[in-house]
């Protein structure tokens, strides 16, 4: 099978749909989502706590509850969409390859392309943690869909790797599923999590945080039986003496998310070593004209609601490439980075093609109290921004305003400030 | 239950005599403690088919190797698993040690391994570009390769159980006596001959019979795995030329496209230490940057470790060490390259000594299990409207079909765990380790198997994944 659209988007989680709206809307009629599993919304479906669309719908949903809310629009718009089909590659003139049960393998040709496949979890094989690989290590978003959507439970008495935010919550749902978390240990001097979470999910349960302190052995050949726990320095290794074991049948791991990019990689799209993302500019359009990338799959979030807001501008982006509206870019300037600023998206700027207002996301590489960002415009301070805490938990962001730059404008420069 | 040959131990040597045994009209059986076959050593080796120039001449090990690698490739045909002849370089790193490289060569010539050769810097980094520039000169073996060790033991398990070799899992082997015409093992198998091939454990069962007595060791070799990624790293298997410090660890192609990196050596104290150890770990990066300077530590997407069965009479004890009691002991490495010669052989002795006729019905291929990587959109077309499972992707990183899956449950060697799965198609060995396809996994398993998730293990029974539904035993105690 194979035939023509005007535009594909790659993956059916809120990235997706929200960039599908955002191209219906801006007049794109033939377009097709396509999605590998049973049903859209991505991660969100096994999201059962509350906390999702305060910025959107100022109001505290559940996951599936936000997902449902974009579901909804796409059907109401007739959007096409097809299940469990998994996209397998693009190609150099954007033909997409996929496969599903009922159609087989087939070829879609794509004017513009949407990525929006997500991200997955950093697996304990990569951590080259030493001990024994028994049952009973899972990543916290592999318990969650067991506990949340299958309803079994891996193990009652639970240690947990990382605080990124998916450990967090199963912290509070394995407790409330009757099972025993004896502690969280994170590798950092910091939580990668944001702070809500810490408080709502581990103070309110009486979980310790224990940072700066990683598992250096697991024991047990068939079944997890406990891990060794120890404190480590600043250049990340184990301090002697430190180690304290805890007994457990289970452990879980959030140790960070990894963009699902070996799409995009073996389609020649440049990628981030920072962000593990596409490098893409103010239209989040990536080095390959005409394939944008939005949600996860560029960088990842840690709310949903500014997944939505950044995939409905690529949606509206790739409709506008697709009409021809999109005017030659001008110059692109690279928005440099320094200071604790790890990057930014997007990473560059053509100020003839911005919006009036451009949303700049960035992340820290350490904790910044009471410290300032900065933006210089050709060395000219325009933003001196004072914040009480920053954390590489927590996404920032500035908006720059199209007023401040020209044609002539030669670079823009982000940094932090050291109070 | 009464059978000719009882074969203790599922490894690829077990397997391997199975597989040649299954050719004759015995009835045979094979008894194994684990879940499955191929968990053991067999399970967490380099998959190396040694071209056979490492052993000393007139060993056992040198004469089943050189035979075994010969063997191998014919048999991957035969039976559908994956090997590929890559080549190795002994890669010599020192002026000084160029006379070792000369020695290795002439033991190669005298073991009878072909067209060795040895080669210079320029050609090293023209053949390897990744390759340390601080290499001198190297042994080039062109009729090394590299073998998938599961596959092959599970396609000559399987090949075997197809012409009515019988498996019996999960049941140690505790007592055996002698009786009147034979054996008796844990009380209710009887068998004219018994095979010792206990990997680790079989000095334990040699030294029940056998005079002269054997002690095995384990050795710990552990291992970093990169992902297909950085697959391209090197095409050859490239081993480091011992040196006074000790033998170096190697860089390999896996036949799957990763990069396989190590082992170490270090005497453990249990036959069940398979842990990986920080020291270690920490030993085969360094040892590794010998030979490639800048390797992506940021792609290993798994660690392991295997036990060597390190005998103390240094070479493979493999023959009839008492009366109708066969061993195949001590076997470390080359054992797999050497396990179908070992085989052959011990089928032979054994045939000979109960008088065997052919089988008739003897079934000589195998089918593989088919990885839809490998075929062309019509092919997979055709598949899908057979079997509309092969269209759906369960492992994302492998790329690996429910149609897979259903497929290693239910040979005449299914898959019984989720690593069973794994071994046999790959599911969840890619860059995700099972993230995503683990609850799917354990769906199809439930399915197919008809049994409940509670069920369902990694390995062997004591390796539950699942221990309750929500919500199960929170009120215990409140009725
Ligand atoms: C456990 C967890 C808890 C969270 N908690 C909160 C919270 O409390 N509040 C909040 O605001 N945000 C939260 N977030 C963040 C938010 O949910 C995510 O940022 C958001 O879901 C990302 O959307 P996405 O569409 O980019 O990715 P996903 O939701 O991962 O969707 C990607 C989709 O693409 C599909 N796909 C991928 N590859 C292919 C392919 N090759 N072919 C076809 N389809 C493909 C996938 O199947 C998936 O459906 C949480 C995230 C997680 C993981
Ligand atoms: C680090 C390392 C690297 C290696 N690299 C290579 C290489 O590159 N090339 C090569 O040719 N060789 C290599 N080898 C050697 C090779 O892996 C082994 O020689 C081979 O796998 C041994 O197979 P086996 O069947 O004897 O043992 P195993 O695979 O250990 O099988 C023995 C089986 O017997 C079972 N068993 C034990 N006791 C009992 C009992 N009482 N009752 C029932 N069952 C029992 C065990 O459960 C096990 O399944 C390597 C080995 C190691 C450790």
């Amino acid at each position: 099978m194979e035939n023509n659209k005007q535009l594909v988007i790659i993956g059916g989680g809120p990235a997706g749909l929200a960039a599908a709206i955002g191209a219906k809307q801006a007049g794109i009629d033939d377009l097709l989502i396509l999605e590998r599993d049973h049903c859209l919304g991505g991660i969100l479906n096994q999201c059962i706590h509350n906390g999702f669309g305060l910025h959107t719908f100022g109001e505290e949903l559940t996951g599936p509850e936000y997902a449902w809310r974009y579901i909804q629009q796409v059907k109401d718009l007739e959007i096409p969409y097809q299940l469990d089909s998994m996209v397998l590659d693009i190609s150099e003139d954007k033909t997409i390859r996929y496969v599903n049960a009922t159609q087989g393998v087939c070829q879609v040709h794509a004017q513009a392309i949407i990525l929006a496949m997500g991200c997955r979890e950093r697996p304990f094989g990569s951590l080259s943690i030493p001990g024994y690989r028994p049952a009973g290590i899972y990543s916290a978003g592999t318990a969650q869909k067991l506990v949340n959507i299958d309803g079994y439970m891996p193990g009652k008495e639970v240690v947990i790797l990382g605080s990124g935010d998916i450990g967090l919550i199963m912290a509070r749902r394995m407790t409330f599923e009757g099972a025993h978390v004896h502690t969280v240990a994170e590798r950092l001097p910091y939580s990668g999590g944001l702070k809500r979470n810490i408080v709502q999910c581990l103070d309110d349960f009486n979980i310790p945080l224990q940072l700066s302190h990683t598992v250096v052995d697991v024991h047990g050949k068939d079944r997890i039986e406990s891990v060794t726990i120890a404190q480590v320095n600043a250049n990340n290794l184990p301090i002697a003496g430190t180690e304290q074991e805890y007994p457990c049948d289970t452990l879980l791991l959030s140790c960070g998310l990894i963009p699902e990019n070996e799409l995009s990689a073996k389609a020649g799209i440049q990628l981030s070593k920072i962000t593990n993302g596409p490098i893409v500019n103010e239209l989040l359009e990536t080095n390959k004209e005409g394939v944008f990338a939005c949600g996860n799959v560029l960088h990842v979030h840690d709310l949903v609601d500014f997944v939505s807001q950044e995939a409905t501008k690529a949606g509206q982006n790739a409709a506008q490439y697709i009409l021809n509206h999109l005017p030659e870019t001008q110059h692109e300037i690279p928005i440099e980075t320094s200071g604790l600023i790890r990057y930014t998206v997007p990473f560059s700027i053509d100020p003839s093609r911005m919006d009036d207002k451009q949303v700049i996301r960035f992340r820290l590489g350490n904790v910044l109290k009471n410290g300032y960002v900065n933006v210089y415009i050709d060395d000219k301070r325009i933003i001196h921004q004072k914040k009480m805490i920053r954390t590489p938990g927590e996404m920032e962001s500035i908006v720059l305003k199209r007023e401040w730059l020209s044609d002539a404008t030669q670079s823009i420069r982000i940094e932090t400030e050291v109070a | 239950m009464d059978v000719d040959v009882l074969i203790i131990g599922a490894g690829v040597v077990g397997s391997a005599i199975a597989y040649y045994l299954a050719k004759t009209d015995l009835k045979v059986a094979v008894i194994e403690k684990e879940e499955d076959v191929c968990t053991g050593t067999s399970k967490a080796n380099s998959g190396i088919v040694h071209a056979g120039f490492d052993a000393i001449p007139n060993t056992l090990k040198a004469k089943f190797n050189v035979e075994g690698a010969n063997l191998i490739p014919k048999l991957a045909k035969l039976l559908n698993f994956e090997y590929k002849q890559n080549g190795a370089l002994v890669l010599c790193f020192d002026e000084k040690l160029r006379d070792h490289v000369e020695d290795l060569y002439q033991r190669g010539i005298a073991n009878g391994v072909k067209d060795l050769k040895i080669i210079e810097k320029d050609e090293i980094l023209k053949r390897e570009p990744n390759v340390s520039e601080d290499v001198v000169c190297a042994l080039y073996a062109p009729t090394s390769g590299i073998v998938c060790p599961f596959g092959m033991t599970i396609a000559l398990a399987e090949n075997a159980a197809d012409n009515g070799v019988q498996f019996i899992f999960n049941e140690a082997v505790e007592t055996i006596q002698r009786v009147q015409d034979g054996w008796k093992v844990n009380d209710r198998y009887h068998a004219k001959v018994l095979v010792n091939a206990a990997g680790l454990y079989a000095d334990e069962i040699h030294n029940q019979f056998v005079d002269q007595k054997m002690n095995i060791t384990p050795r710990r070799g552990e291992y970093l795995l990169f992902d297909r990624s950085v697959g391209n790293l090197c095409s050859h298997t490239l081993f480091q030329l011992p040196t006074e410090k000790g033998k170096g660890v190697l860089i390999t192609p896996t036949v799957h496209g990763n990069i396989l990196v190590g082992p170490n050596a270090q005497a453990v104290e249990t036959k069940e230490n398979v842990n990986t150890t920080a020291l270690g770990q920490e030993e085969i990066r360094s040892k590794a940057q010998i030979t490639i300077k800048h390797l992506p530590f940021n792609q290993v997407i798994r660690t392991f470790s295997g036990l060597r069965a390190t005998p103390n009479g240094f070479d493979f004890v493999v023959g009839q060490t008492a009366d109708h009691f066969y061993d195949a002991a001590g076997i470390e490495s080359p054992g797999l390259s050497s396990a179908p010669a070992i085989g052959k052989w011990i089928a032979q002795q054994i045939s000979e000594q109960l008088d065997a006729k052919d089988n008739p019905h003897y079934i000589a291929t195998r089918k593989g299990f088919i990885d839809v990587k490998q075929l062309s959109d019509e092919e997979w077309n055709d598949l899908i409207q057979q079997d509309p499972a092969y269209g759906i992707i369960v492992c994302r990183c492998e790329t690996i079909t429910a149609g897979s899956i259903q497929d290693a449950l239910t040979r005449s060697l299914p898959a019984r765990s989720l690593d069973g799965i794994k071994r046999r198609v790959r599911a969840g060995m890619g860059r995700c380790q099972a993230g995503f396809c683990l609850p799917r996994s354990m769906e199809i398993m439930q399915e197919q198997l008809g049994i409940s998730l509670e069920d369902i293990q990694l390995t062997n029974s004591h390796s539950k994944l699942i221990t309750s539904k929500v919500k199960e035993g929170i009120h215990d105690g409140k009725q």
